[in-house]
Parts: C-alpha cells; sequence; structure tokens
C-alpha cells in the first residue's frame, strides 16, 4: 500500500508542477527576475500548495503513525547551521542559472526535453559528489572514535 | 519593477500549487514521509534497506506524470536560455547544494513552510535570494 501510495503521491505531484508551470525555465526565471519584468505565478504555486500543506502538517504532527501504518518521519532537527544556509544559497545560484529545480527538472527529463537530461545529470553527479565526499570526511572520524 | 502580465498565470499555478500541497499531504498522512524531491532522489543515490521501494515508486509517479498531461490533451513548451555548460553548471550546483542543505523548493519551500518550520523558512530565503542574485547579474550586469 505505501508504494501504491508513493506511486499515486508522485504523480499528483508532477501533475501539479506541470499545471502550475514550474517545469517551464522561462517562468522560474521570470519569478526569480524581480528588478526585471517579474512573472509573480510562482507565488501562487507556493501559496496554493502552502496552504493545503498547512492543514496536512498540523493533523500530520498530532500523530505518530501515518494511515499506512508506517511510523512518521518528521524532521526534529531545528538548528539552523552554515551547512543549511550554505548548501540553500549553493542551490539558489544553480535555480538561477539555468531555472530548474529537482522536481520540475525530472518533470521535464520524462517529457523528453533534452536540456532537462543534460541538467538532471549533472544533478546526480553532484549528489553522488557529495555523497562520496559525506562518506570519506566522516568514516575515517567513525573509526577513530571506534579505535579511541 | 513591472510585472509581466503576458506570462502571468495566477489561476493555473494556483491549481498546480494545490495539487502539489495534496500529493505532499498524501504521502505525509499515507506514508510519513516528506515530499521533498532532493531527499527522495538522494536517498536512492545511497540506499539503505526498506527506504528504496517507496521512493522509486515516487519518482516513477513524477516521471509519469507528462504522458498522463498529453492524454489530457496539456502540454508545455518550455523556455529555456541555457546551454550545455550552463546547464551542466547549473546542475551540478543543485545537486550539491541541495545535499549540503539537506532540501530543495519542495522539501523546504513547500513541505518546510507548511510545518513552519525556522529552519525550512531559513534554507527558502537563501536560495530565493541567492536565485534573485543569479538572475539580476545574468540578465542585468552580465
Amino acid at each position: 500500500m505505501n508504494v501504491v501510495a508513493a506511486f499515486a503521491a508522485g504523480l499528483l505531484f508532477g501533475i501539479g508542477l506541470i499545471l502550475s508551470g514550474m517545469t517551464d525555465p522561462g517562468k522560474v526565471i521570470g519569478f526569480l527576475d524581480v528588478f526585471g519584468r517579474w512573472d509573480p505565478s510562482l507565488a501562487f504555486v507556493m501559496g496554493g500548495a502552502v496552504l493545503v500543506g498547512s492543514f496536512a502538517f498540523r493533523f500530520a504532527h498530532r500523530r505518530t503513525r501515518a494511515f499506512f501504518g508506517a511510523a512518521m518521519h518528521l524532521p526534529g532537527n531545528r538548528d539552523i547551521d552554515n551547512r543549511l544556509v550554505l548548501g540553500s544559497l549553493v542551490f539558489g545560484i544553480g535555480w538561477g542559472l539555468a531555472g530548474f529545480c529537482p522536481g520540475p527538472a525530472l518533470v521535464s527529463f520524462a517529457s523528453g526535453v533534452d536540456q532537462a537530461a543534460i541538467f538532471v545529470a549533472a544533478m546526480l553527479g553532484g549528489m553522488v559528489i557529495y555523497h562520496a565526499a559525506e562518506r570519506m570526511i566522516h568514516e575515517p572520524r567513525r573509526q577513530a572514535r571506534h579505535k579511541a | 519593477m513591472s510585472v509581466d502580465w503576458t506570462h502571468f498565470t495566477p489561476w493555473a499555478s494556483l491549481a498546480g500549487g494545490i495539487l502539489i500541497g495534496l500529493a505532499a499531504a498524501m504521502l505525509v498522512l499515507l506514508n510519513g514521509r516528506i515530499a521533498g524531491i532532493s531527499g527522495i532522489v538522494g536517498g536512492l543515490l545511497a540506499p539503505r534497506r526498506g527506504e528504496t521501494a517507496w521512493r522509486l515508486a515516487f519518482v516513477a509517479g513524477l516521471l509519469a506524470a507528462p504522458p498522463v498531461m498529453l492524454l489530457l490533451g496539456a502540454s508545455v513548451t518550455p523556455r529555456i536560455d541555457a546551454g550545455f555548460g550552463t546547464l551542466m553548471v547549473a546542475g551540478l550546483l543543485v545537486g550539491v547544494g541541495t545535499s549540503y542543505g539537506s532540501g530543495c523548493t519542495s522539501g523546504h519551500g513547500v513541505c518546510g513552510l507548511s510545518r513552519l518550520s525556522p529552519r525550512s523558512l531559513a534554507a527558502t530565503a537563501a536560495f530565493m535570494l541567492a536565485g534573485i542574485a543569479t538572475v539580476y547579474v545574468a540578465r542585468h550586469l552580465a
């Protein structure tokens, strides 16, 4: 059941991205271009999504288990640290350069948009590089702690 | 600042946003998971037991959206100015940045803001400002 629900949620998410205009990089860059000819549409995407989401998450926070039985996996970390801010700044630069963020890029890739395929390949490469770097930095530290 | 009325689509964007919110609601209420695309995909690249099937199913649903929309008769012609080099650099920055910052427009932007998470509010402010600054430099200075 969890797999079926995940597929349905992914499909609905993707349809929402297409309908909202998020899969058009021109529209995304138009939204970020507040000093030029500004297209405010994406504020409506955020507004609609957060409006529905706030009801759902208020409900979710009161539950310990999801309806299909799994435990609630809600982030508990509340620290605003350098990783969070630096990572988000780097993400924002990439977002502004091409007008793609991860969801719309994957959906556009599935639409057969060549540029999205290049972007997705580079994005997955970036994630793999990050995981490899994490392992290289954290694995030796963990082993050192074990020995000590 | 002037508003680009020709491309402004408040109703379609609001409707799409509501669907995105419903999808995030479904995933958290039925499965207990946050609909953060970068996190879901990142989890597939560093797989752990019992963490793969639902992630694959969500991504498969996402990838099935364009053919379903085509059947419904809706097609988009995206406006893409970025060339090969820009796409490569942008993709790399997005991949590394969302991993390091633990989220993107969906995880921090939609789910995090819905949860009133101070972390996600800071992250969203950071990537919005960086995006605005980047577009300003690329469009009006370069």
